[in-house]
Parts: structure tokens; sequence; C-alpha cells
């Protein structure tokens, strides 16, 4: 399996480490608890809970023994065919845009 | 027909021309009293103590491939309970005494081993925490005795001793462990579960899980829908895919792990060794094969087959534990996908939705779970409550905080 570093190019996966699925997101602990459920709810979501998608599978990778940037890696899990590799800042700015 | 040293005389003197199928090929009947949803070792195994403990007859199995076609075909076949913490031991300790009695309770010559699994150290650390380890088995009355380095020498000779990088301290040794012939667990579970009415349907996929007003009816299938007012998942490798046909998450994470099997030479590791500081392990098997493996591949995957690295590692470990293999060859090597549960820990428990019940999260040791997983996986279907032996493997522990984190990683399915 290699992996197209945007920084690197393409590079055996060896050399990067995973962290996992690039859609959860962190919580916001000030938030106020949704009626009818626990406070830690968010953060049960957060912390374990998963799609485990049998496809495609947008995934963390971070370039450890490379340029050490973290990226988002599109991934098939059946086939583990990858169709991209995106700076994971980039991709966190085009969702969230420039933090204040 | 029974199996015994007298059927096996018959047939021998009438040429083997009066062997019957070991199990019926039956079509679904529209609706049975319970349904598991997986063919392979857990599945098989919980409809067969569903029968033989609980006397619930009227059981289909449904399985998308051919019976056993899963993990319980791609393991590396070990059984041990030499576990750590209070929801763990009581559990393993179980099944491993299933093992010991299973040939005779199914009828079926499964090769049960008790070769012993030695569980080496190489630091001051790992000995502590083996030592550890050792006296929380034995408070539980699980077998297990810590041997200095002329203790491990005096089992496995041919271990590197004198220029290894991390030199072997001792092991943590238990007598009782060892090996089972693995596709034979499924086959005798399924033999004995259909002796006593339960219907195995192969060839017959899960598409989708009916549920009305929080109650399971049934599943649909690729051969109709099948009605039950109790439906249990035993799909392992696949947990997440199943459970959200009816709209449940999972604290899973689907992996793969590689294990290989060499040339066959003659007998060399007489018990089961695993290697603590490469995450390694081996045994031989009867036809003289070296039976090996090591860490799962780290990232998500579905497919049943692994990549490079982790294979070069595992080579890696092999040499540096037994220099004496390192020009044997490989002869197969294959991936099963793992349900890496976000502590390490399988879950048995009711869920959510009334009559729908799971069994999932088996990370890298379903196997040597097979036997305990199913009997207590039958009782919860059953008695609709976990046994005490099961107690502990609740799906709601995420929420609740009570994790059962034998490899102290916390919420990494990938390193546990």
């Amino acid at each position: 399996m290699r992996i197209p570093c945007p920084h690197c190019g393409e590079r055996g996966h060896e050399e990067f480490l995973y962290l996992g699925d690039a859609g959860v997101r962190r919580p916001d602990g000030m938030a106020e608890a949704k009626a009818g459920e626990p406070a830690s709810r968010p953060w049960m979501d957060y912390v374990y809970l998963r799609p485990n998608p049998a496809g495609v599978h947008r995934e963390l990778w971070q370039h450890v023994h490379g340029c050490r940037a973290w990226l988002v890696v599109t991934r098939d899990t059946r086939t583990h065919a990858i169709s991209g590799a995106e700076d994971a800042r980039t991709v966190a700015l085009a969702r969230d845009g420039a933090p204040a | 027909m029974r199996y015994s040293i007298f059927s096996l005389l018959s047939e021998a003197l009438r040429g083997n021309t009066g062997w019957q199928p070991a199990w019926r090929d039956p079509e679904p009947k529209a609706s049975y009293d319970a349904i598991i949803v997986g063919g392979g070792g857990h599945g098989l195994s919980t409809a067969y103590y569903l029968a033989k403990e609980h006397g619930l007859t009227n059981v289909a199995v449904v399985e998308k491939g051919y019976l056993g076609s899963g993990n319980v075909g791609r393991n590396t076949t070990i059984i041990r309970s030499n576990y750590l913490l209070p929801g763990n031991i009581p559990f393993y300790e179980h099944s491993l005494k299933l093992w010991e009695g299973l040939e005779q309770d199914i009828n079926y010559n499964a090769m049960v081993s008790q070769r012993g699994v030695l569980h080496l150290f190489e630091s001051d650390g790992t000995r502590d925490a083996a030592a550890r380890r050792g006296n929380a088995m034995r408070l539980e009355g699980v077998d297990a005795e810590l041997l200095d380095r002329e203790g491990v020498r005096r089992l496995a000779p041919m271990l590197d001793f004198d220029s290894a990088r991390f030199p072997v301290m001792g092991g943590l040794w238990q007598p009782r462990g060892g090996t089972v012939r693995h596709d034979a667990v499924a086959w005798g579970y399924a033999r004995a579960a259909d002796r006593r009415g339960v219907d195995l349907i192969q060839n017959c996929e899960v598409t989708g899980i009916r549920v009305e007003n929080g109650r399971v009816l049934g599943v649909e299938t690729t051969r109709g829908f099948i009605g039950a007012p109790k439906v249990g998942l035993a799909c392992a490798g696949n947990s997440s895919r199943v459970a959200a046909m009816a709209g449940l998450q999972l604290p899973i994470e689907s992996h793969v792990l590689q294990a290989f099997v060499s040339e066959g030479v003659k007998p060399l590791v007489d018990q089961v060794i695993i290697f603590g500081a490469g995450h390694f392990y081996i045994s031989q098997s009867d036809k003289g094969g070296l039976v090996f493996g090591g860490d799962i591949d780290r990232y998500n995957s579905y497919a049943q087959r692994g990549n490079l690295p982790v294979i070069h590692e595992v080579m890696e470990a092999a040499v540096a534990l037994m220099p004496s293999v390192s020009r044997l060859r490989v002869l197969r090597q294959w991936g099963g996908i793992m349900d890496m549960s976000m502590d390490g820990s399988p879950i048995i428990d009711k869920t959510p939705i009334a009559g729908l019940y799971i069994n999932c999260g088996w990370c890298i040791g379903g196997f040597k779970a097979t036997p305990a997983s199913g009997w207590c996986f039958a009782h919860t279907i059953a008695r609709d409550e976990p046994h005490r032996l099961n107690a502990a493997y609740r799906l709601d522990r995420f929420a609740t905080g009570d994790l059962i984190d034998e490899a102290g990683t916390g919420a990494t399915p990938n390193l546990h």
C-alpha cells in the first residue's frame, strides 16, 4: 500500500502512522447537553463509536518518517485502493474556515 | 451416525461407502424461535448450546458463505486463559474447561492438544507484569507457573538465549493451554447442532434486520425473509456492517490480522510460544508446519489480506526469537478481519432493540473463546439476560466507563 503524500510524493505506508477515521469531531465541551441524553453522550460518540464502513473511508495518517504532516487519505477498506491524500490542515480549513 | 472406533472399523470394512453427510442442508423455514447470524465458530457454538443447555432447537444459523468460511479458519488455533483482569479470567477459564471436554461433548475429533502456552518476558518490567498476571490467574484457580531462564531453556532449547537483542529472561507457563484444529471446531459444532435439530442455512446472506416498535421481527436474507422473536449476531469482522442494518453504531473498527505457515519440519516447537518483545506467537502443527503470526496491520480493513511491512515485522520477530528458522520457507499466508473493540475486550450482550442480541468485538483473540462465547451468548439469548461470566462484556460499558482494557492502551483499536 503506497500513500501519495502531497509533499513527498508516493511513499510506502510503513513511513506513516495511522490514527483512524477523519470524520470524528471533537465535541464542544461547553455545549449544553441535549434533552434526554447525558452530557457525556457526544464524548462517547467521539471517543468510541465509529461508522467503520466497508468501502470508501477517509482517515488520518501522519507521515512520521517523512515531512511529518497529518494527511486525510481516502481509501477503500475492501481493496486498500487509495484515491487521494490531502493535507489535514487544508481539509480542516475548508470545513471550519480560518480560526478567529 | 455417532462417530466411534466401531463406526470407523465398520466403515473401513465396507470400503467407506456408508458415511453420511455430517449435517443436513435444509431450506429456510418461514420462522424460527431464534436466528443466529453468522455460521462461524461462535455462531455455531451458540446454536449448539441453545439446543443443548436451553432446549431451544427451533433455531436457524444463517451464513452468507459456507460454514466456517470466516475467522474460525483464519487464526493460529491457540487456546489459553492467561488473562489478567477480573472480567476476563473467569470467562476464558470457562472456555478452556469447555475445550477440555469438547470432543466427548460434541462427539467430534477437534484435535484439542494441551501442549502448554509459554509467554516469554525479556525485561524486568515484563517479568513483573508476568508475575502479576500469573498471580491473578492462580487466584482464580487457573494454572500458571513463572519460569526462569533455565526453566524456559528446558522447554524450548532452540530459542536464542545467548546473542539476542532482547535476551529471554523467563516465561509465564500455562500447561493447560495449547492448540485446537480450528476447522474441526466449526464442523464439530455444526454437526452437533444439526443433530439436535438446528437448521444450518448456508449461502444465505442477511441483507436487513426487520425491527418494529423497538422489537426485532426477523432478518431479510438473499433467500427471503425469515422471522424470529430473537436474533443473535455473531459475525465478528463484519459486526459494524450487520449492526448498522438495525441502526446500531458499535465501538469497533475492522482490522486485518495476518498469519503464516511454514513448510513442514521435524518436531521443533513443542508448545505455543509467545514472544512479548516482538508481539509474535508460534506453534507447530501436527503436519510439521510452523504456524505463526504477529500484530494486526493497524489500519481499517475489510480485505482478507494484509501488506508487506507487517509480514516483514513478523519474520524479523521469528528470526530474533529462533534464528534456526531463518531459512525456512513460508508456504501460506492469509489475513482475517478482526472486530477491534475500543478497549480490546469483547461484547456479549442485549442491545437497545428487544430480541436483538450481539456477540462481537473479539479483537485478535476470538478463537480461544469459541466455546464460552457460544455458551454465554446462548444463555443471554435464551434467558434474555447475561450470565455471570459475560456480565462484564456489556455493550454500554463504553458509556458508563466500565472498560476492560487488558492492554492498557485506551481507545486505540489498532494497538490492542
